[in-house]
């Protein structure tokens, strides 16, 4: 059985469909990238794995737990897979301890001083212990970013879906936050993430997907993806003629 | 103009006044923190809460905002008896003003609320944590710092508008001022000096609001 | 004991409810004229103008309006005036409201972006017709939102004018129910009156800003 299973997932926004029949399996410790233009369905299609969009029609699984549009197989999915956004989504009135502490102890109970282990633990592995009690707005936004990684990393998901997480870095700082990604994948870490970063998707990832038009257009080794693709429209992405 | 000014009668009825302030402060202090809170909680149903909950807050907001203080007051001390609910002056000044100030907090804490990004929403979903736990924990606290100074001019607002509760007879400062307008016919002089102290206490609650706002917010006091 | 029907109740508060508009309107007028005043006070180039302007509202908006009445009504007579509780009603609340309209509106001459003085000021244009062909016109239409907003508030304050004796919609209420014993049903219909004269005000002034952010948004 695969980690993740996406079946015949449909998506549609009024008459506007996004998300055409995507079928994926994901296994353990794959790090798969998407690809494709704006607007092919990709971002969507990462929110709908996590719960944030509703899916109109298909099935998602994640080790065996169903995507269903209730508090309860919501939260246990969400146990299951962390998420890292463009935008960061740090929690402004809390320093960087709190932000990766909030949720161990609001979800799962954890007592304090469990957590705050935990979170010296995850923001170490991120490489930034020493801004424990920094508040978000002090930090850079590669450090922001790698706060989001510990928050989602705290709460021990099997998966990580990442949503264009160096889109909004500048230039300089996205080499911070990809290190950290490629370290987890090297950890054997299943993640899935959406990015622009081609040398990356390259170098780390096991599969590559492309998507147009809401549906997988192509999908297979990062090798075979980028040296050989196959359909005009992946070409013409890849910037080949 | 002709007219002595004589402000002997302070040092025979300060008492009365200090007396008067105590009550004054006393209410804001109840009707400020009660206050504030039932506009949590109606923000929070208004924001988030079933249809009909909505509904039912949104019509309370509407009609406490589209009256005057003066009737919600006679409404709840001189009404609500015939219901069965005798209350004293005080009680009845208090529950005015509670009810007052969380229909009008209400409405500023909601707009904190909308102003909230939506990735806030989804981090919290995404951490696992249920609609509930990401308000109080994830948005609660940044939409009360966003609207703060708006709050306080409010509360600020709702301490001067505290006057007319002397009108069911419960001894705040305007009461005082009243009883001793009627003592010593120092009327000017009596309302004068209570409106200065009035001044004062504005001024004092503003930056007492300020400082509390310092301590709930630590992030805005350490900029 | 007399019986009042609900109908003898509503008619002899309807009746006081016409001083109520009228107190209301006589006090939005004048308060719009001192107010517009202040707000040229407000930004004009003296300090001692503006700070003058400043502790002004300050003052007005730092003390209860029950104060402000009692003073009105019972500083007059100093003078020697005979003061009519509807002259020192109407003058506190001019001077109230023209307090809050200079605030509101100086914030939103204020909104209009400084770019805007500097635009008209490299025109050769005066300050006082930069004030008139530029800055007003776009203040202006940001204004009226808040301002009508600001009516509710005004009428709400005339309730107080009862408290000094001037019979208006409030004082109506007191004195029905000193005749009816009838508190609850008395007061009741008192609120749904003002409900019905504010809610209107209220509701126009939310669709009058929603409708100024949607064309701001369209900008």
């Amino acid at each position: 059985m695969s980690l993740i299973e996406i079946t015949d997932v449909r998506k549609s926004y009024g008459t506007n469909e996004v998300l055409k029949g995507i079928n994926l399996d994901v296994e353990p410790g794959e790090v798969i990238a998407i690809i494709g233009k704006s607007g092919s369905g990709k971002s969507t299609l990462l929110r709908c794995i996590n719960g944030l969009e509703t899916i109109s029609q298909g099935s998602i699984s994640v080790a065996g737990a169903q995507l269903m549009n209730d508090e309860v197989h919501l939260k246990a999915l969400r146990l299951k897979v962390g998420m890292i956004f463009q935008q960061f989504n740090l929690f402004p009135h809390l320093t960087v301890g709190g932000n990766v502490m909030l949720s161990q102890m609001v979800v799962k109970k954890t007592p304090k001083p469990q957590a705050e282990a935990m979170a010296r633990k995850m923001l170490e592995r991120v490489g930034l212990s020493q801004k424990f009690d920094a508040y978000p707005d002090e930090l850079s936004g590669g450090q922001q970013q790698r706060v989001a990684i510990a928050r989602a990393l705290a709460m021990q998901p099997i998966a990580l879906l990442c949503d264009e997480i160096t889109s909004a870095l500048d230039p300089e700082l996205v080499a911070e936050v990809l290190a950290v990604v490629r370290e987890l994948a090297a950890e054997g870490m299943t993640l899935l993430m959406v990015t622009h970063e081609m040398k990356f998707a390259r170098d780390v990832c096991s599969r590559v997907v492309f998507m147009h038009q809401g549906r997988v257009h192509e999908i297979g080794r990062p090798e075979e993806v980028f040296a050989n693709p196959q359909t005009p429209e992946l070409k013409q992405f890849l910037g080949l003629h | 103009m002709n007219y002595q000014f004589e402000f002997g009668w302070l040092f025979e009825y300060y008492p009365q006044i200090l007396k008067g302030i105590a009550i004054t402060l006393e209410l804001i202090a109840i009707g400020g923190v009660a206050g504030i809170s039932l506009g949590i909680v109606c923000a929070w149903v208004r924001a988030l809460g079933p249809a009909w909950a909505r509904r039912i807050v949104a019509a309370y907001v509407e009609l406490i905002r589209n009256t005057p203080f003066l009737i919600q007051l006679f409404f709840i001390f001189f009404g609500l008896p015939s219901l069965g609910l005798q209350l004293s002056e005080l009680q009845a000044a208090n529950l005015a003003m509670v009810v007052n100030l969380g229909a009008y907090s209400s409405e500023i804490i909601r707009a904190g609320i909308q102003a909230t990004p939506r990735g806030q929403f989804e981090a919290g979903a995404s951490l696992a944590m249920s609609p509930f736990e990401t308000f109080r924990h994830v948005v609660l606290v940044p939409s009360l710092e966003r609207i703060w100074p708006a709050l306080s001019s409010q509360v600020v607002i709702v301490m001067l508008g505290s006057a007319v509760v002397s009108q069911i007879a419960a001894e705040d400062l305007t009461f005082a001022a009243n009883f001793i307008q009627s003592r010593t016919f120092r009327a000017f002089e009596a309302y004068i000096v209570s409106t200065a102290v009035y001044l004062v206490l504005a001024i004092l609650l503003r930056q007492t609001l300020s400082m509390v706002g310092g301590l709930i917010f630590p992030r805005r006091a350490a900029r | 004991m007399i019986e009042f029907t609900i109908w003898d109740i509503l008619r002899n508060l309807l009746l006081a409810t016409r001083w109520t508009i009228v107190l209301s309107l006589v006090s939005f007028a004048g308060g719009g004229m001192v107010g517009l005043a202040l707000l040229f006070l407000r930004i004009s180039r003296r300090k001692w103008l503006r700070g003058l302007a400043k502790y002004y509202i300050e003052l007005f908006q730092g003390t209860p309006l029950l104060m402000q009445l009692f003073i009105a009504f019972f500083g007059l007579g100093l003078f020697g005036i005979d003061v009519p509780a509807w002259l020192a009603a109407g003058l506190a609340l001019i001077f109230w409201t023209a307090a809050f309209l200079g605030e509101i509106w100086r914030g939103c001459v204020e909104a209009i972006a400084k770019g805007q003085w500097e635009a008209s000021a490299s025109l050769g244009i005066g300050r006082l017709q930069q004030m008139r062909y530029v800055i007003l016109p776009q203040a202006m239409r940001i204004a009226v939102p808040p301002t009508v907003g600001f009516s509710v508030q005004v009428i709400k304050g005339t309730a107080l004018t009862s408290i000094i004796g001037f019979v208006e919609l409030s004082k109506a209420g007191t004195v029905v129910t000193n005749a009816t014993f009838q508190p609850f049903t008395v007061y009741g219909l008192v609120a749904l009156i003002y409900f019905a004269l504010c809610w209107p005000l209220s509701k126009s002034s939310q669709i009058l800003e929603r409708k100024l952010n949607v064309a701001h948004r369209n900008h």
